[in-house]
């Protein structure tokens, strides 16, 4: 019985899959468990992938939110650049001389936020199609965050801005440490209030949600902000990681990795049940997939492809169709109309 | 009557279970063409469940199914439909954004040269209704009609196919008398042209009126088969509910002692010591509501009644503020005004249980532990949350003074059955302790048994001071347990009556305008 119900947790498809991967890395990657220090640093494959996958998994972090509410928001990857660029700008900005880092990546959540409130606004106040109303900041929003480097690539001088992408603490990347403290804020926001609760209901039954006195329209607006919020602050770690704000290459179709992630990690995209540890592990299994065809010395075109059938599989798996064309076909392996003997 | 001849369809040891929890044991079924057998029994007694394994939607344990001397395993509804087997559900599953004509032929539309024919298609829709006795625009889209239309688009889109057998999940639950009597009429023309029809219904005077054979079945299994004519109503309802039967129906008609309204609201002066709980000056809604004004007591059940599309479910719904009213205000404890949102009606101690569970009640794939603490939590608010122990045990309580059958509380509630979906739902709203609670249609879709606990147990809370509001097209249940009763006809009140003034045919007249005030 105890087997059982470790058998149908719900976190059990993704970690296997992740624990799968990793097996087929410790054969074919040799090394790929070995860890060393260097400088006081802790090198190593996993730990590579940890911080590669920062950016991602903040991403995939707010989107699991948007997702369970039914709704979607395919703005992440331009959010990133807008925010990013902003950060970046404003290190360089004389306003910013006293603290700079501070205020300049301050500023640039904060444009990320308004970014999630407008999507959070034309979903829930005007009623547009979630896919459609983040659509026109897809597109929008990097043609902004273009305008505000003039096209060029802006690089970023000062410093301590770098340790938030590159630095080491004890040890360890600095971006694991804010990857962990967004997932525990995240978690204990979601799990330790009702919010939580009041998402998964808006995002299996809005109308019986808001009869139920849930201000159905407020959760999902929320939401949104804090879609942005993580998406804002991943593309401040991806500029700080490559010292310079490149708008046309910041979380570059990060939009579409970031719903797989949380898609991987069992959130339906129906709405309803989610899970931030889902989207964690999701997460890290798309980047320990590019981390192993990289080493394996694929060309990198097959990247794709593999992404490609490590979603058909994953979705396969979570297909109720399918499960139902199964039993069919298994109930019809004996004959469909046996004469009566009798 | 073919009571010689062999089944046209037959169940023979019929067994299911769902994750440990036995829902069909042992179970027989006979249908013969050219009867009417109705299904009878309790919520969860597994009338569903048969139905769905008979219609392919689960397939059965153990057993067989014999269809015209051959044993079938059908594997999905489109199997047991091709197969000749039809069914119309309790819930009407159509789709609404179609027109009528395309949802009668869905996934059979008629072809002509590989394209549809959307002109065979429109006249053939209207001859099929034609025999069901409705002239509609087959073109226009099937939410712009009732629920009593869409249940008889239902029953022609089974009729669509040739059909030997056709199975009729609660039909007449959304209907309104006369409607009954059409769909009726209907059934006895396919009956005479051979079909054999599986009706399940909790009324019983339905049952009576039209059914040839009745099978009862009771905790999952078959309590028997009779003909109808030989088993008296208290024999039957007796059979339902295993020996402890409360006397039902027979003294439903006549208001019993414990339904009796108490006493300070039989005269005049005695009415106007209590305390009104809300008043209602002029409330309105363009395009569902006329001003109404009303005033209801602490401790009053108050009825609204009249036909479907009157108006009182829409009057309701503006007194919870699930829609928003255009003019007039609510006046509750020198507070005057109105709700913005439900949430607000819900802050001053209201609660609402809306007519339609699937939609704007159940949150399916939520545990019957979240979904009946969602109201009062909303009311606490997002950072109050309630802790887990003492939802679980307000859960375990409520569970057991109601008597929901559930395997857990942490099971989604979308796999109990109708009335145990009700139950947790009224939970919901008796756990946030209201002032005053709507109840649309509290018993559709619920047996006798529960239905009678149901209403007894509102009775009580209204005893205790709470303010009820009761919807509901029975109207045996209004006349009973109202102590004042307000009729509907379109979308205004045409009449207020006490406890006592109204017998159930004059109560009918005025429902049909008969002598308006």
């Amino acid at each position: 019985m105890r087997l059982k119900l470790f058998r149908q947790h719900p976190l059990m498809k993704p970690l296997s899959a992740f624990l799968f991967l990793l097996l087929i890395d410790a054969i074919v990657i040799p090394g790929f468990f070995q860890f060393s220090i260097k400088n006081g640093h802790l090198y190593g494959s996993l730990i590579d992938i940890v911080n590669r996958a920062s950016p991602l998994i903040l991403t995939g972090l707010g989107l699991t939110l948007v997702i369970a509410t039914r709704g979607i928001d395919i703005s992440v990857g331009a959010v990133a650049a807008i925010a990013g660029t902003v950060a970046v700008l404003l290190l360089a900005s004389p306003a910013f001389a006293h603290n700079p880092m501070l205020w300049a990546v301050a500023a640039a959540i904060v444009c990320a936020i308004l970014c999630g409130i407008w999507n959070g606004l034309l979903v829930v106040g005007l009623g547009l199609q979630p896919i459609i109303a983040t659509m026109i900041l897809m597109v929008a929003g990097r043609g902004l965050a273009q305008l505000l480097t003039d096209g060029q690539i802006q690089t970023a001088s000062y410093e301590p801005f770098f340790f938030l992408g590159s630095g080491y603490l004890f040890g360890l990347p600095f971006s694991v440490y804010i990857v962990a403290a967004v997932f525990v804020m995240m978690t204990g926001l979601v799990r330790g209030t009702a919010l939580g609760l009041f998402i998964e209901a808006v995002g299996i039954n809005p109308v019986a949600a808001r009869l139920a006195g849930i201000r159905a329209g407020a959760v999902m607006l929320f939401s949104y902000a804090l879609c942005g919020a993580c998406a804002g602050l991943s593309g401040v770690l991806i500029c700080s990681n490559i010292q310079s704000a490149d708008a046309n290459n910041i979380g570059l179709l990060l939009e579409l990795d970031a719903i797989l992630a949380v898609t991987l990690g069992g959130t339906s995209l129906d709405g309803g049940r989610f899970s931030l540890a889902g989207t964690v592990i999701g997460a890290m299994i798309i980047q320990t997939l590019t981390y192993t065809i990289y080493s394996l010395g694929v060309p990198p075109e097959f990247n794709m492809i593999i992404k490609a059938l490590v979603v058909v599989t994953v979705c396969l798996s979570q297909s109720s169709e399918l499960k139902k064309i199964w039993t069919m076909v298994r109930s019809q392996l004996p004959a469909r109309y046996v004469k009566k003997t009798s | 009557m073919s009571t010689g001849t062999a089944a046209i369809l037959q169940l023979t040891g019929i067994s299911k279970q769902f994750a440990g929890v036995r829902a069909l044991h042992n179970v027989d079924l006979n249908l013969y063409a050219g009867e009417v057998h109705t299904l009878m029994g309790q919520n969860g007694a597994g009338k569903s469940t048969l139905i769905k394994v008979l219609t392919g939607v689960y397939s059965p344990d153990q057993g067989a199914i014999d269809f015209d001397g051959i044993q079938i395993q059908p594997a999905s509804t489109q199997q047991a439909q091709q197969l000749g087997i039809s069914t119309v559900y309790q819930e009407v599953n159509l789709c609404p954004n179609l027109s009528v004509a395309e949802n009668i032929f869905i996934g059979n539309y008629p072809k002509k040269f590989g394209a549809i024919s959307w002109k065979a298609m429109r006249d053939r829709a209207r001859q099929l209704l034609l025999k069901l006795k409705i002239d509609i625009d087959v073109t226009q889209g099937l939410a712009s009609y009732s629920l009593a239309i869409q249940q008889m688009v239902a029953i022609a889109r089974a009729l669509n196919t040739q059909a030997k057998v056709l199975i009729l999940d609660e039909p007449t639950s959304s209907l309104d008398d006369a409607e009954v009597q059409l769909l009726f009429g209907v059934m006895r023309e396919l009956r005479s042209q051979g079909m054999a029809i599986l009706f399940v219904t909790h009324f019983l005077d339905q049952t009576y009126a039209i059914s040839d054979r009745i099978t009862v079945m009771r905790n999952g299994e078959r309590e028997g088969e009779y003909l109808s004519s030989a088993l008296p109503r208290l024999t039957l309802v007796n059979k339902m509910v295993g020996a402890t039967a409360p006397a039902e129906p027979a003294a439903r008609t006549q208001p019993s002692p414990t339904n009796a309204p108490a006493a300070n609201f039989d005269g005049k002066s005695g009415r106007a010591s209590v305390a009104p709980f809300m008043q209602v000056t002029r409330l309105a809604k363009k395009g569902s509501s006329y001003p109404f004004s009303l005033t209801i007591r602490q401790g009053e059940v108050l009825g609204f009644s009249g036909l479907l599309g009157s108006g009182r479910t829409e009057a309701a719904r503006l007194l919870f503020g699930a829609d928003k009213a255009d003019g007039g205000h609510i006046t509750i404890g020198g507070k005057s005004g109105i709700w913005n949102s439900p949430l607000e009606a819900i802050a001053d101690g209201i609660g609402f249980c809306s007519e339609d569970r699937k939609h704007e009640g159940a949150i399916l794939s939520l545990s019957v532990r979240e979904n009946m603490h969602l109201a009062l939590q909303a009311r606490a608010g997002i950072f109050k949350k309630i802790p887990l122990a003492l939802q679980q045990a307000t859960t375990a309580k409520m569970v057991q003074l109601l008597g929901i059958k559930t395997a857990d509380m942490e099971t989604p509630i979308g796999n109990l059955s109708g009335g145990n979906q009700q139950k947790v739902l009224l939970a919901r709203w008796l756990i946030t302790q209201p002032a005053m609670l709507i109840l649309d249609e509290p018993t559709r879709g619920i047996d006798v048994h529960a239905k009678q606990e149901i209403m007894q147990y509102i009775n009580t809370l209204s005893r205790s001071g709470m303010a009820v509001l009761l919807i509901s097209s029975e109207l045996s249940d209004v006349l009973n347990y109202s102590d004042r009763i307000l009729i509907f006809r379109d979308r205004k009140i045409c009449g207020e009556f006490n406890y006592g003034e109204l017998s159930e045919d004059s109560m009918q007249q005025v429902i049909a305008g008969g002598h308006a005030e």
